[in-house]
């Protein structure tokens, strides 16, 4: 019993990054109707820039997030201003083509600057500590850092969302992009802000997904996969319900992983084929 | 006060794609005075003031705004110079409240005597529903909001594209009376309008468009209804 | 308009494109019996990803639906092939037909659940269907699990005793499916499908509201388009006698490279994609093969093409010189403005 109590503890868990992949999707196609395919591969991106960075300055991979994170705010901010916004606004074709081709370059590109070796962050003695719940559960303490850091993350997009002014302006773009700009906004630097925002939050789950989880420069579509699924289980209609979805593919995952291995990510997936085929609007809708 | 105009249109050009809209436009609007623009559907108003407003591309030259060209300027610039467009349909943003739509007309600060305060008190019945998502107020109060949002940037010219639209004639008569007030606070107005006779009673002057052209224009006291129905309709 | 306007679809360029297909037809049907073993497995290359790219441009470019997952329906016919030669004895040509039905008809409920989403959601979706055909033969342990199964030398002979003979059946096979296909496309582009295929393309809403079954339109693609992308798949394996869960389902091998081949050689045109997949095969030939390089490369000149001339290398040539190969697109004619037709392109519809 305290077996599978573990199981799903460690699902909610491992849930809670799924959540904030899906966030960052979810933000884009927000604010500027934007599906990103290359998502999953500049989240292993970031896996590799925390790994450049502890190699070479002897960091532990959460103080990397320091350097990391801000990385990838600019990463994301030159790539939304210097490639999609330039397919915006109009056939739906460009904008998936150009992250496409983006995504076969990314993992090309790490491919060839690193390998195809399995690589794993080394969080030394956080990786083991522990915090005993009771005789059966015993939680680690890095899957539960990961899931305040989750919370704190959703809770943090809610506020900016809806009440600073930067938020006013992501949700007036996104509900009337042509009228927004004559409200003073640069709409090229309000998608840049998007992007480097959400590339931040994914860059965040990201590392602490390469603490737990081997990455290689192949595990980039897994990663979109994961975020996409949440964002399909729990809907789109608010992002604690995206929350729940990724701890709902979390948990699932864990389960199936604890009867074999082989099943874990498969089972995820006909998990998301389910809600799709039953409930295509997600399992968690807004009441108003 | 200067002689030059605060907005002057110099054989203004405007296309949709291959569609020519505008052919070769002149008008002028000069600091203080309300500008009526009339005419049938279909006569470019809206694409006027679109143009201006930098929704649609045009010559640099073809528009100057207290002197400086900017015909073809990204949006966001023509808005900081102090132009607001009060769109037709309102055009509210639906996710945000009546508050926050009046907030983020005032992101670009401009100084001047418009701000929350103020605007709630030319429109008492929005600070009573400032909280309230716009998509539940009636039309007239989506009225008000969307000027209130214009307002808000501290503009020295006000642009209204159709603002009887959709609107009972009382609830009319009551915003062109606020928009007297408005003017008196150093405002000038360009008001495009489908109800001639509101038109009118609140302009100083009026331009009567057709097909892409003016083809009559004068102040507003001298206009016959003769001309005024031989310009509209093109006879 | 004067009462002498006709609208035709043929034009001067169509008319010389045609004569160039039945002169290229036979040459490619004499191969066999003049070329070497390695020129027929270079043309069984081509001709395998040209059909692939003209299927994928069928689906995303005509019926607007962008997947990333047709690699599900290429892995399916290779192990559908493997599975009905050596468990079920039957001829492998004979296979390739019948992985075709089964294909068409898995992908029945399949796009029933994949229509729920839109645009690059539909995308992702369908790269997720492909994943679970990958993870699922992964755990099938008949079919090689993991590690995945070579087909047996028998079945190989089949078909032909010595290699040589091998490689004309599959060739002449390949060159069937590959003209069947084209001609299946073109057909279907004619006749009122292929109008409302262009009616859904340019305004799905106002497609809906003339009465077009938009629904019934976009099943009937992505039902033929699984019908052929299994046999294509059927006869890739055929061709390398071995299979895998990795190399059945590749995303890269199956998705990545056909789709940069139709977005360069033109996304949404009949020529297009054979064009895309002619100057992909003549890179690769005088360039040699770079690994992640050459996909890097490939994937810049498509993000490349995608921003600056979206309608690819056919798109350009059309534009530029009124080209049509194959009598497509709709003109009106006025004859009595001139002795030969002027080519005025009213409108696109291929």
């Amino acid at each position: 019993m305290g077996e599978w109590i573990n199981t799903i503890v460690q699902g909610i868990m491992v849930g809670g990054l799924y959540a904030m992949f899906a966030i960052g999707l979810a933000l884009i196609f927000g604010v500027m109707k934007l599906v990103n395919i290359a998502h999953g591969d500049l989240i292993v991106l970031s896996a590799y820039v925390a790994l450049i960075a502890t190699q070479t300055l002897g960091l532990n991979p959460l103080v990397s997030l320091v350097l990391v994170v801000p990385i990838m705010f600019l990463v994301g901010y030159l790539i939304q201003r210097g490639l999609f916004n330039r397919t915006l606004g109009g056939d739906v074709l460009p904008p998936l083509l150009v992250s496409f081709g983006l995504s076969v370059i990314i993992q090309n590109g790490l491919l060839q600057l690193f390998s195809a070796d399995n690589r794993r962050l080394q969080a030394g003695a956080l990786e083991v500590a522990s915090v005993r719940l009771s005789d059966a559960v015993t939680i680690g303490l890095l899957p539960l850092l990961q899931l305040a850091l989750a919370v704190a993350v959703i809770g943090a997009l809610q506020f900016l969302l809806y009440r600073t002014a930067l938020g006013r302006s992501f949700r007036a773009v996104s509900d009337d992009p042509r009228i927004a700009q004559l409200m003073g906004l640069n709409n090229r630097h309000v998608f840049g802000l998007a992007m480097g925002l959400s590339l931040a939050i994914v860059a965040l789950a990201g590392v602490l997904l390469a603490i737990r989880a081997n990455f290689d420069p192949a595990t980039g579509p897994t990663r979109l996969i994961f975020g996409f699924e949440a964002v399909i289980i729990g809907g789109l209609s608010s992002f604690w319900g995206t929350l729940a979805g990724g701890i709902i593919l979390g948990i699932v995952q864990s389960v199936a992983a604890s009867i074999d291995p082989g099943y874990q990510i498969l089972a995820g997936h006909l998990a998301f084929l389910a809600v799709l085929a039953i409930r295509p609007t997600g399992l968690f809708r807004r009441e108003s | 006060m200067s002689d030059a105009p605060l907005l002057k249109i110099d054989r203004l050009e405007a296309f949709y794609g291959d569609f020519q809209a505008l052919y070769g436009l002149d008008l002028e609007i000069s600091a203080g005075q309300i500008v009526a623009i009339i005419g049938a559907n279909g006569a470019g108003k809206s694409t006027l003031l679109n143009t201006i407003v930098g929704l649609i591309d045009s010559r640099p030259e073809a528009v100057v705004f207290d002197g400086a060209n900017i015909g073809g300027a990204p949006p966001y610039q023509i808005v900081a110079k102090g132009l607001a467009l009060v769109p037709e349909g309102r055009r509210l943003f639906a996710s945000l409240s009546v508050e926050e739509n009046l907030l983020i007309g005032g992101q670009v600060k401009r100084p001047g005597p418009w701000n929350l305060a103020s605007v709630y008190q030319l429109f008492p019945i929005l600070s009573e529903r400032r909280a309230v998502p716009v998509t539940s107020l009636s039309g007239g109060q989506q009225q008000m909001v969307a000027i209130g949002r214009a307002l808000m940037s501290n503009p020295r010219l006000l642009l209204c594209d159709e603002l009887s639209l959709g609107l009972a004639p009382i609830v009319v008569r009551e915003i062109y009376g606020l928009l007297r007030e408005i003017v008196a606070s150093g405002v000038s107005a360009a008001v495009v309008e489908q109800d001639i006779q509101q038109a009118l009673k609140i302009a100083d002057r009026a331009y009567c468009m057709l097909e892409g052209r003016v083809v009559l224009q004068g102040a507003a006291g001298e206009l016959t209804r003769e001309s005024i129905a031989a310009a509209y309709f093109g006879v | 308009m004067s009462a002498s306007a006709t609208i035709t679809r043929s034009s001067r360029s169509s008319q010389v494109g045609l004569i160039f297909i039945a002169v290229a037809a036979a040459a490619l049907l004499s191969v066999p019996a003049w070329a070497s073993n390695d020129a027929m497995r270079l043309l069984i290359d081509i001709f395998l990803y040209a059909a692939l790219a003209c299927l994928w441009n069928f689906l995303a470019g005509y019926a607007g639906l962008v997947s990333v997952g047709q690699q599900a329906y290429v892995g399916l016919g290779g192990y559908g092939l493997f599975a009905l030669t050596t468990k079920a004895g039957l001829p492998p040509l004979l296979c390739v037909p019948l992985v075709g039905l089964v294909a068409a008809v898995a992908s029945i409920p399949i796009a029933m659940l994949l229509f729920r989403l839109r645009g690059a959601y539909f995308a992702i979706g369908s790269w997720v269907v492909a994943e679970v055909f990958r993870l699922s033969a992964i755990l099938i342990t008949p079919l090689g699990g993991g590690s995945g199964m070579s087909l047996p030398a028998r079945i190989a002979q089949s078909i032909g005793q010595a290699p040589h003979d091998r490689y004309v059946s599959v060739y002449l096979t390949t060159l069937g499916l590959l003209l069947a296909i084209l001609i299946g496309i073109f057909l279907v582009l004619r006749s009122r499908t292929g109008l409302a295929l262009t009616a859904i393309r340019d305004n799905e809403l106002s497609a809906r509201s003339s009465g077009i079954d938009v629904d019934r339109t976009k099943l009937i693609v992505y039902v033929v388009t699984a019908f052929g992308t299994a046999m294509i798949g059927a006869l890739i394996f055929l061709q390398r006698l071995r299979i895998s869960p990795d190399a059945g389902f590749s995303v890269n091998d199956w998705t990545a490279l056909v789709i940069f081949m139709v977005v360069i050689g033109g996304v949404g045109s009949f020529e297009g994609p054979i064009l895309g997949a002619l100057v992909y095969f003549f890179l690769r030939e005088t360039m040699s093969n770079l690994g992640p390089i050459y996909l890097i490369v490939l994937g810049a000149v498509a993000i490349g093409v995608m921003l600056i001339e979206p309608l690819g290398l056919w798109g350009y040539l059309r534009a530029r010189f009124g080209m049509q190969f194959v009598p497509l697109q709709l003109r009106v004619v006025d004859r009595a403005a001139s002795a030969a037709p002027k080519f005025e392109e009213t409108r696109p519809t291929a």
